[in-house]
């Protein structure tokens, strides 16, 4: 039995390649930023502080804004779940909010442990349509691993694969989780991997799958990346195996400053947090969601809820999130110059917090940063 | 297969018996012993696709030159083409025949329309459940890491693997992956038994079971089950999310023992591993089941890319092959070669490309057998 259903495999034929049908995937090259100035030449951002030591690190964050005259107003919301019809759900105001200012950044959250909560990223991702998840990680100086050479950018699909949530137990003791690839939401995001390529001036797009196993689902992902691939010449592209892409970014991160990575949902998230890990901890790593009809700038770390208040918190991956969001919304002037004197300050090591060795509080690390700042 | 495995018993498959690969056991093979005639053992040898037959050659030469009663039942299947389908036929009947067999990696097409990867219906068919890989630091070898020394325990024989695919809808596709509570326990039993017996303190499961609540929430739950009975021994048990793991073993990866997790993530993590420690040619590995076990290099590459130049480390393959002369008890001649492969390394004098040096595969294999 095992031999025959192994081998009736085999004369299996290609599965079809639907014609892209829908059109928020194509019509404009991604979800590109489209908001307008208020009547003060500011820009409106809704600002989600979070939890744990979210407040703090949001208010060094609108510190180094104000201080570099950013010009962005803050829409501050909460999230945090509120009952109604029976059900916890976000509250309307912060979801009205991101959807008429189309860009928010927000601070870690505390999942609610416990049943009948859905997750908050979750519903967030859902209602905005966050379908691709973008994670940059560069090696900071100032601040020593094992590896020192990592400038990688890695997109990830955030809506679908093996996070679909469709799960069911067969019989006692067999479990099936589906794995759900479409042809749409791979076209997406591998358009988004390219124009972000094309943005950022990565020269290569690198798909990163297990075709060889999952022919079929990740086949279908490969080849939505090799048709989108067709309509940006300028931009290589090539694909890695899974498996091989661990391997060498692991042995040597270098080679891989050139490129922009994508791949389905469930490899992204692994693959990112392993090159967070490369540069020390999700505490420096930002991270931004794009959307269709909004995109979120995040923190993807806790809300360390044991030095929350205590003024230690280090805000440097909400501070890098924020300025992947200027950069969005095309204020790379300001995010460049905030970026320097983020940077400079950490490789200086007088004022850094206590996760990267140093003894200064969250107060003080923002005030240098101010400080360089107007120095410049 | 599933019927199979639910039939396989859920008790401990373990049985003890020293043959692996540092001090202890594998299970025992239960039916039969390996095909040994005159002292000599078949072994059914499968040097694959890409480096394979250049990596087996110095197994061979190597073998040759300690006389270790091994006798060859060699098939040169390749993966690059379904028209090798014949030959693995062969090579299947081979490995059931002699129970144990050493294989590079055959290649896998990406195609839709290519055969399904023969590996893993090997692994399938034979029920070779339990794949090892050892992640060791090597003396003399400095990497990024210092003294990594960990296990990975993949269950290889289900999860994301199951071939299970189908288009419901244009531009719709769902693939399945399986899990059963009969495969999570023999794995997570397996894991700690390997532990108990190579005298390991702590067994760390992976899996994603925030997210996958059934599918890993079934291998997590029944893991911390199995953890239970090992309590006594004084092994302790602990579980990871798969993406803090890859995270923490980049980072920190002394905090790992031995690590048991489903197919896919094994994938992963095993080459994260095989990176720290210096790369894909230097891990071995093996498959075992309760009757066959099958030895491979840890890291599962081709590596088509240095085919034919002489160039590919054998040292996984080698230490590969020393772990298959535990299991079939020959351990002095597996001691006397693994040393001196460690030994030639340590030197420094003589090593391959991928280890920065500049000898060629069979430079570095003389150098082994002149240690010898």
């Amino acid at each position: 039995m095992l031999t025959n259903r192994c081998f009736a495999r085999f004369g299996q034929s290609a599965i079809k390649v639907p014609r892209p049908s829908r059109g928020y995937a194509t019509a404009s090259p991604t979800a590109a930023f489209t908001g307008n100035r208020e009547s003060n030449g500011k820009y409106k951002v809704t600002l989600i502080p979070g939890d744990g030591i979210g407040p703090e690190i949001s208010e060094s964050v609108k510190k180094i804004y104000a201080a570099a005259e950013v010009p962005i107003e803050w829409e501050e919301v909460s999230v945090t779940p509120v009952l109604k019809g029976g059900k916890t759900v976000i509250p309307d105001t912060a979801i009205n909010s991101i959807k008429k200012n189309t860009v928010a950044l927000k601070g870690p959250l505390a999942t609610p442990i416990g049943k009948g909560h859905v997750s908050l990223n979750l519903t967030l991702r859902r209602t905005f349509n966050l379908f691709a998840n973008v994670r940059p990680c560069a090696s900071i100086k100032g601040y020593k691993t094992p590896y020192d050479d990592v400038n990688t950018v890695l997109i990830r699909e955030n809506t679908e694969g093996e996070y679909s949530g469709i799960e069911h137990e067969i019989v006692d003791g067999v479990v099936q989780s589906i794995k759900l690839i479409t042809w749409d939401a791979s076209e997406r995001v591998a358009r988004y991997a390219f124009h972000y390529a094309q943005a950022s001036g990565r020269k290569r797009v690198t798909a990163v799958h297990k075709a060889n196993i999952m022919k079929m689902s990740d086949g279908m992902f490969l080849s939505a990346c090799r048709q989108v691939s067709k309509e940006f010449p300028d931009v290589a592209y090539d694909e890695d195996l899974l498996d091989r892409a661990c391997l060498q970014i692991v042995r040597n991160p270098l080679p891989f400053s050139n490129r922009v990575m994508v791949m389905p949902n469930l490899y992204g998230d692994i693959l990112s947090d392993m090159c967070a890990g490369l540069i020390g901890g999700l505490g420096l790593t930002p991270s931004g969601n794009i959307g269709r009809d909004a995109s979120i700038f995040e923190a993807v770390h806790g809300s360390a809820p044991d030095i929350a208040g205590k003024g230690l918190a280090n805000p440097t991956a909400l501070l890098l999130s924020s300025l992947m969001m200027l950069r969005h919304m095309n204020l790379n002037e300001y995010a460049a110059k905030i970026e320097k004197a983020t940077l400079d300050t950490i490789a200086e090591g007088k004022s850094i917090t206590g996760d990267l060795g140093g003894k200064a509080t969250t107060k003080e690390y923002t005030t240098a940063i101010i400080d360089r700042l107007a120095s410049t | 297969m599933l019927r199979n495995a639910l039939s396989v018993a859920t008790r401990s498959v373990v049985r003890s018996r020293t043959a692996t690969t540092l001090s202890a056991g594998f299970p025992r093979l239960t039916q039969r012993a390996p095909t040994k005639y005159g002292g000599v053992y078949t072994v059914t040898l499968i040097p694959g696709d890409g480096v394979g037959s250049e990596i087996t050659d110095s197994v061979k030469e190597i073998f040759d030159y300690v006389n270790a009663p091994i006798e060859w039942e060699q098939y040169n299947v390749s993966g690059v083409s379904s028209a090798g389908q014949d030959l693995f036929k062969q090579a299947m009947e081979s490995l059931q025949r002699n129970r144990v067999g050493l294989k590079g990696i055959l290649f896998t097409p990406i195609s839709q329309s290519g055969h399904i990867s023969w590996n893993v219906a090997m692994r399938q068919q034979l029920d070779i459940y339990a794949s090892v890989v050892l992640c060791k630091s090597l003396p003399g070898y400095p990497t990024r890491h210092k003294d990594v020394d960990f296990v990975i325990v993949r269950e290889n024989t289900e999860g994301e693997y199951s071939g299970l695919e189908h288009q419901s809808y244009p531009g719709v596709v769902e693939s399945l992956k399986v899990m059963t509570r009969a495969k999570a326990e023999r794995i997570s039993r397996f894991a700690f038994d390997f532990a108990l017996k190579n005298g390991r303190k702590k067994v760390t499961c992976i899996h994603k079971a925030n997210i996958m609540k059934l599918g890993d929430g079934l291998f997590l739950n029944t893991f911390r089950k199995v953890a239970e009975d090992y309590k006594s021994v004084g092994i302790v048990a602990n579980d990871m999310i798969v993406d803090n793991t890859s995270m923490q073993l980049v980072a920190k990866p002394g905090q790992f023992d031995v690590m048991v997790m489903p197919n896919l993530y094994g994938a992963i993590i095993s080459n994260i591993g095989a990176a720290l420690v210096g790369g894909p040619g230097v891990v071995p590995g093996c498959n075992v089941g309760t009757d066959y076990a099958l030895f491979e290099p840890g890291c599962r590459h081709v590596a088509s890319d240095i085919m034919g130049t002489n160039r590919a480390n054998p040292t996984a393959m080698i230490l590969s092959a020393t772990m298959m002369l535990r299991h079939l008890g020959l351990d002095s001649i597996a001691n006397n070669i693994a040393s001196a492969t460690f030994d030639v390394i340590n030197a420094g004098e003589v090593r391959t490309a991928d280890m920065g040096g500049s000898a060629t595969t069979s430079e570095f294999t003389q150098a082994i057998i002149k240690k010898l």
